[in-house]
């Protein structure tokens, strides 16, 4: 039942995936405030699939899939949030497909792919997953409002007069959701990298934290490129271009990070 | 439909003639009685603004002598007058009220002022009783086409001036420009100008600097801003957020180490620099730096042009809506025409049923809950049947020429009398009364 209403969600994920598209070539209010009851209404029937699952008794913390659902659905999260202070839907364009494809993932394949580590303090798990992911949302925010700024930097400076009538927000706008949402991020990330840990040492299959594990390694990385983002921007005020450039490669850090999983001795993917 | 509508405007009569008709919002009550009183008219307002000077009204008959009126309010004659005025009647009237209110018939298309001068036109005239029915409709469905234009089409929505376009780009950038600085390097008009309107739209603080010091606290002083030594330009610059500039100077007053200087200052906090100057004060080296937005008087005029092209485009589509729209209100309006006599129809065969049910009962004594009944529904039913035709050829005719024929048809066939005043009635009371105040 879980899965029907997950596969709910991505119906109406969907058309928050053919706005993304759309409003890369033209704009419409009409479609964006229909993207938006679609999202809203798919993060409704997400949201009783999660429930749904965790009432059941069997959910496997560790099961990519659901990892993955959890993610789109802190993604959804954060993009309502914005919305809410901000009244732009223009962050969907980016993060639309991202929650389309990690539900898609989540919803059509279901291959119980599940992590090797086995646990002793399960609560200690549950919060890594959940910083984890909530630092992976705000930097797949960040990272969206970083491209919409060089998006938004490129039309005001190509002095295009059709430009004015964009549907993209003020650039300030634009550079105050990433940099809020880097901000926001960072201790939840900063927080799930120690509660990870506290997981690898617990656990009695591991014991430590091999700092030459790939996938411990690409994640300290990617820490490090977060931390940098945060740090460039509150010294130097760093933004369009080489904020994009942090951004993407933090963003690209995580990716590596999440393909480490098949290939860690200490966080792998077995199917 | 005897709508009649008769003005000047910034087309049709250069600004001496406006200014000589121009009603002062004070007496545009006054004015506003003295127009009803007017034999023929029953309902009228003024719409007076800057650009035109316009008398709406409802007259009993559809010829109100309005050039009569205007001669005798404004003391002019017909030769100061008549050559820049032009009148308008029935759906033409409509039409032009309907343009007017939606912003097509502005000197600037799309200005949202327009629609609040109307509405305060219509208050104005509604508070002192002059206007109340069919004026009344008029009004109300022209703000519902106004509005209807102005969510449908985008004739309002794109600036039209330098100074305009200006504030809408600074907002792309900035957001809101609550507390955002302004420098003004170079004190002239057009700077001055701009200042304006971005102070109008929530700027914060205000520098000026100009080489003749003077001048520069001169200009400082009328925004209650700060004066600036042309000298300590490069030091204090970073403390704005949009710089006007448009100094007389041969070369870029702004190179690429200034911008650099800035950002760092700034940390790369974005500026915006309206270049009016010719040759240009901003050098296209530092316009390329990153936060840096520098737009020159070209850009300016581009995005103005642009932008009443964009509104032409769009205000042809706001005709057609202008266009359905009269014709639904002429189709209303008509069918409002024939209603009293309709309804006269149908109180003078009620009284006929009422009259026979009396006289079957008178004849037949008390009759039984289920005869009451009976007859009811029975003589109920005749009625509509007999009622029906006359009714849809009634309300069918409205929208026609021939209504007039076959309302007065239906009246003498039927001895009808409609209630309320007849128009002609209403216009010779009026006329009387005029007559004995003179």
């Amino acid at each position: 039942m879980s899965l029907l209403w997950l596969r709910f969600a991505l119906g109406c994920y969907f058309v928050g995936l053919v706005y993304a598209f759309v409003a890369l070539s033209r704009t419409s209010d009409l479609f964006s405030r229909i993207a938006l009851h679609a999202a809203s209404l798919g993060m409704v029937f997400h949201f009783v699939s999660l429930t749904e699952l965790f009432l059941s008794g069997q959910v496997v913390w560790a099961s990519v899939h659901n990892g993955e659902s959890l993610l789109a659905f802190l993604s959804m999260t954060f993009f309502m949030v914005i919305y809410t202070i901000y009244k732009t839907t223009s962050p969907g364009v980016v993060v639309f497909p991202v929650v389309f494809f990690l539900t898609f993932v989540a919803a059509v394949d279901q291959q119980p792919v599940l992590l090797t580590a086995f646990v002793s303090h399960k609560g200690w798990l549950i919060a890594h997953i959940m910083l984890i992911f909530t630092g992976y949302a705000a930097l797949l925010v960040s990272f969206g409002a970083s491209i919409l700024y060089l998006v938004q930097e490129r039309r005001l400076k190509a002095k295009k007069p059709t430009s004015l009538i964009g549907f993209l927000p003020a650039l300030e706008v634009i550079d105050q959701i990433g940099y809020r949402s880097l901000l926001l991020g960072f201790p939840f990330m900063t927080l799930g990298l120690i509660t990870g840990s506290v997981v690898a040492i617990t656990a009695p299959s591991i014991g430590r934290v091999d700092f030459l594990d790939p996938k411990i390694l690409l994640s300290v990385l990617m820490w490090a490129v977060y931390m940098l983002m945060v740090f460039t921007r509150w010294n130097s005020g760093w933004r369009g271009r080489r904020a994009a450039f942090l951004a993407t490669s933090a963003v690209v850090a995580a990716l590596a990070a999440w393909a480490a999983n098949y290939f860690s001795a200490m966080h792998r993917f077995i199917s | 439909m005897r709508f009649q509508l008769i003005g000047v405007n910034h087309k049709s009569a250069p600004l001496e003639v406006r200014e000589r008709l121009a009603i002062p919002e004070s007496r545009l009550p006054d004015t506003c009685r003295e127009l009803t009183a007017y034999p023929g008219i029953e309902e009228g307002t003024v719409i007076s603004t800057c650009n035109r000077v316009e008398v709406v009204t409802h007259t009993t008959n559809g010829h109100a002598d309005l050039r009569g009126f205007l001669h005798e309010h404004f003391h002019l004659k017909p030769e100061e007058l008549d050559a820049h005025l032009y009148e308008l009647r029935e759906k033409d009237a409509v039409r032009h009220l309907f343009r007017v209110a939606a912003s097509l018939d502005s000197m600037v298309v799309g200005e949202a002022q327009i629609l609040g001068q109307v509405k305060e036109a219509y208050a104005t005239a509604r508070a002192v009783g002059a206007v109340r029915g069919q004026l009344d409709q008029l009004f109300s469905r022209a703000f519902a086409v106004a509005k209807r234009v102005r969510s449908e089409t985008a004739v309002g929505s794109s600036s039209v001036s330098i100074a305009s376009v200006a504030v809408e780009l600074a907002k792309k950038i900035f957001g809101t420009l609550q507390g955002k600085n302004v420098f003004i390097v170079g004190a002239g008009k057009m700077s001055e100008l701009a200042a304006r309107h971005l102070m109008a739209h929530g700027c914060g603080s205000i520098f000026v600097a100009n080489r003749t010091y003077e001048r520069a606290i001169g200009l400082a002083q009328k925004f209650d801003g700060q004066a600036i030594r042309f000298e300590d330009l490069y030091a204090t610059c970073d403390r704005a957020d949009i710089v006007i500039t448009s100094t007389g100077a041969p070369h870029a007053i702004f190179r690429r180490e200034h911008g650099e200087q800035f950002l760092s200052r700034r940390k790369n906090r974005p500026m915006f620099f309206i270049d009016i100057a010719v040759p240009r004060d901003v050098s296209p080296e530092m316009a390329k730096l990153d936060g840096i937005f520098a737009y020159d008087i070209d850009d300016l005029q581009q995005a103005v042009t642009s932008h009443v092209a964009d509104r032409r485009k769009e205000a042809e589509r706001a005709e057609a809506i202008i266009a359905s729209e009269v014709e639904k209100f002429e189709a209303r309006i008509s069918t409002l025409d024939v209603v009293p006599t309709i309804v006269s129809l149908q109180d003078h065969l009620e009284t006929i049923r009422q009259a026979e049910i009396d006289r079957v009962r008178g004849r037949m004594g008390q009759l039984t809950p289920e005869q009451e009944i009976a007859i009811e529904a029975l003589t109920r039913g005749i009625i509509n049947k007999v009622m029906h035709t006359p009714i849809t050829t009634l309300k069918s005719a409205a929208k026609e020429s021939e209504a007039t024929t076959i309302v007065d048809v239906v009246k003498r066939l039927f001895n009808l009398q409609v209630k309320g005043k007849e128009p002609a009635a209403q216009s010779a009371t009026k006329k009387e009364e005029v007559g004995t105040r003179q």
